[in-house]
């Protein structure tokens, strides 16, 4: 953590609906200028508890903070700083790309001398000048969500709130919208971005892995990595459900998990108990094509902090 | 706020086809079929005696307009299965000793038989029956001498000269439609919002909720007018309703009385939160209330205390007293300084209950 004033203290927030506890007890702090990730399986309380950041959803317990200002005391005065974009895509279809961004810019009182400066360096990330006068209802899902997050920088905000901006999008406008975080992030815009696609979460400062409305950890992806017991044997081995069925009782394996068609197997070291792993593999007739010892994703941390 | 509602309403062909085309059909449809006049009054007629004086009677109802012979009876028998049916509302018997009793001077009877289903009806076709028969047993009496009456009544209706009931019908009418499509236009809008998912978006905005609904508000406040005019060129155009009253002061007196429906419109939808359901309730909270208590159809005064005093909080109530005022009386502020005042308090209550209503929040 840096010295200075969080951009956002979050302390022991939580909600529920009905008896379902969609977030419960969570607690972190954002710095300025920081890209935080909010990581978790679908359920896991990302979108409740970045609502409740963008005073939209008001806590049962708890507060949060943004540059000061509490969501649970004033949720409007929060809205003047912040940029938040919905899961689901919530601009009106029925007006075209232009009148979308002309409204939220009303919305958001930007004065008419400088809406064409900010519209033309937006434009100049989305890519979306030329669809100007088309009906945002007509555009594909990846300029759809360009469009939202263009909508929500209308108004240069301090902090960024983006639920899942990458889902169901094509691969280009995939990094386009990136590309604009980034940028946005360069320029001292805290951002918090939830994802369930646990390899964009390599890109955060620092990742909390959410499950069940709590924060199972949080830190630096590399130290998130780090932090995981043991090593990771990568094997790449016909018939791999039948190889993960064979390993997954040996004594020396702490979990297997299989990824696409490769084994991602974690032992106490990959130097002292790799072979003997090859070894039950080929005794079973199994050809091993490769073994390797790899960097611990992230996708292998939270299965063993959903393990654990 | 109000451009961008503007814009989507523009582009939203079927609520605006709804928005012209429903006050048009409400008023051809109720004005058409809502009327307590009594024409053509189908009889039928079983003539026992077929004498002089028996055509002179029949020829009497044939000359007041009001009746149409449908048919002559021979039997009486004919009778129960004739009024059974619906093709004859009346059947006048004259005995055979009607006319032999006339000339000796001795009261003689004529059976009207009404069809009592509609009681409505059957009372006024009563009463055109007696009156026919009424001022032909005094020219029986008299004999065709000439006597001045020592009391004549001399009436004059003032307002509606010719008592049709679509003098009183169509400027009701405007503000029942009024009630109906401004509540029911703005509770589509806020409960699409919620239906869309657009409100996330917008309630994440920093806009004020006073903003958001009178954004929604004002497009819609123009439609209504438009609606109005259309309404009241209408009536008097097809229907030769005359408009006697200030326009201005017509126009004004809507724009309060619909501002509040609108307003009304907006607290259902922010509390529905689906489209189908707010027009249920639309129409459940407006149609009936101003169609049954506002005095529209069935005169207050008639009816049971309890629903009387229910009627004071409905405001076509005071609406109606507009319309009909300014189109039949040509009265002027002077005579509905009440009313306006009280479409002053239901736009501000519209407006007030409707800001406070929509809230910003999910969940």
């Amino acid at each position: 953590m840096t010295d200075a004033a969080p951009a956002i203290a979050v302390r022991g927030l939580g909600c529920r609906f009905g008896e379902i506890r969609a977030v419960e007890d969570v607690s972190f702090e954002v710095s300025p200028g920081e890209l935080f990730g909010l990581v978790g399986p679908d359920g896991a309380g990302k979108t409740t508890l970045l609502r409740m950041l963008a005073g939209v959803l008001r806590p049962d317990g708890g507060d949060a903070q943004l540059y000061g200002v509490s969501v649970v005391r004033d949720p409007e005065g929060v809205k003047h700083e912040i940029a938040y974009m919905p899961q689901r895509f919530g601009l009106y279809t029925d007006l075209t790309v232009m009148e979308n961004l002309d409204f939220y810019a009303d919305l958001y009182g930007v004065p008419q001398a400088e809406r064409r400066a900010r519209l033309e360096r937006l434009f100049h990330f989305s890519n979306l000048a030329p669809f100007g006068d088309r009906l945002a209802g007509a555009l594909s899902g990846g300029m759809k969500q360009k469009l939202a997050l263009s909508c929500a920088l209308i108004h240069l905000p301090k902090i960024l709130l983006l639920d899942e901006p990458t889902f169901g999008v094509d691969p280009i406008s995939r990094r386009d919208l990136w590309l604009i975080v980034h940028e946005m992030v360069e320029e001292g815009v805290t951002a918090v971005v939830s994802t369930a696609y646990l390899d964009e979460a390599e890109r955060f400062d620092r990742v909390a892995l959410l499950h069940g409305g709590r924060v199972l950890a949080l830190d630096t992806p590399a130290r998130l990595q780090r932090g995981l017991s043991g090593e990771v044997l990568v094997i790449e081995v016909e018939a791999p459900r039948a190889a993960r069925d064979l390993l997954v009782d040996h004594p020396k394996v702490r979990r297997v998990t299989l990824f696409g068609d490769k084994l991602h197997v974690t032992v106490a070291s990959v130097a002292s108990d790799g072979p003997a792993i090859e070894r039950v593999l080929r005794d079973a007739g199994l050809s091993v094509h490769r073994a390797h010892k790899a960097e611990a994703s992230l996708e292998d941390v939270f299965i063993e902090r959903l393990a654990g | 706020m109000a451009r961008k509602e503007a814009i989507q309403l523009r582009r939203d062909t079927r609520s605006l086809i709804l928005a012209f085309l429903l006050p048009v059909l409400l008023l051809v449809i109720f004005g058409y079929a809502i009327s307590w006049d009594v024409r053509d009054i189908r009889t039928a007629v079983l003539n026992q005696d077929q004498s002089a004086h028996a055509r002179e009677l029949l020829d009497a109802f044939r000359a007041s307009g009001y009746f149409t012979f449908r048919s002559d009876l021979a039997r009486a028998q004919e009778i129960g299965p004739l009024l059974d049916g619906v093709g004859v509302q009346l059947v006048l018997v004259i005995p055979p000793d009607f006319s032999a009793r006339l000339n000796a001077g001795r009261p003689a009877a004529l059976q009207a038989i009404v069809d009592g289903s509609d009681a409505n009806t059957a009372t006024i076709i009563l009463a055109y029956t007696r009156a026919i028969v009424l001022s032909y047993s005094l020219d029986a009496q008299l004999q065709g001498a000439r006597v001045n009456p020592p009391v004549t009544l001399e009436s004059r209706v003032w307002y509606n000269e010719e008592l049709l009931s679509r003098n009183m019908i169509v400027p009701g009418l405007v503000a029942v439609i009024m009630m109906i499509v401004a509540a029911m236009l703005t509770s589509l809008t806020i409960a699409r919002e919620w239906e869309r998912g657009t409100m996330e978006q917008l309630a994440a905005t920093p806009v004020a909720r006073a903003e958001v609904v009178l954004g929604k508000l004002l497009p819609y406040l123009g439609i209504g007018l438009v609606d109005v005019v259309v309404s009241a060129v209408l009536g008097v155009w097809i229907f030769d309703v005359p408009f006697r009253g200030n326009v201005l002061l017509f126009m004004g007196l809507s724009a309060f009385f619909l501002t509040g429906a609108l307003g009304l419109g907006v607290v259902i939808s922010a509390l529905a939160r689906s489209q189908l359901l707010a027009t249920q309730i639309a129409m459940i909270v407006t149609f009936l209330p101003a169609y049954l208590l506002s005095g529209f159809m069935y005169a207050i005064s008639v009816m049971p205390a309890p629903l009387q005093l229910l009627t004071y909080l409905i405001p076509a109530r005071y609406f109606i007293v507009v319309t009909r005022g300014l189109f039949l009386k040509g009265v002027g502020p002077e005579a509905l300084w009440l009313q306006g005042l009280l479409m002053i308090v239901f736009a501000a209550l519209g407006l007030g209950l409707a800001i406070r209503s929509f809230r910003k929040e999910l969940g």
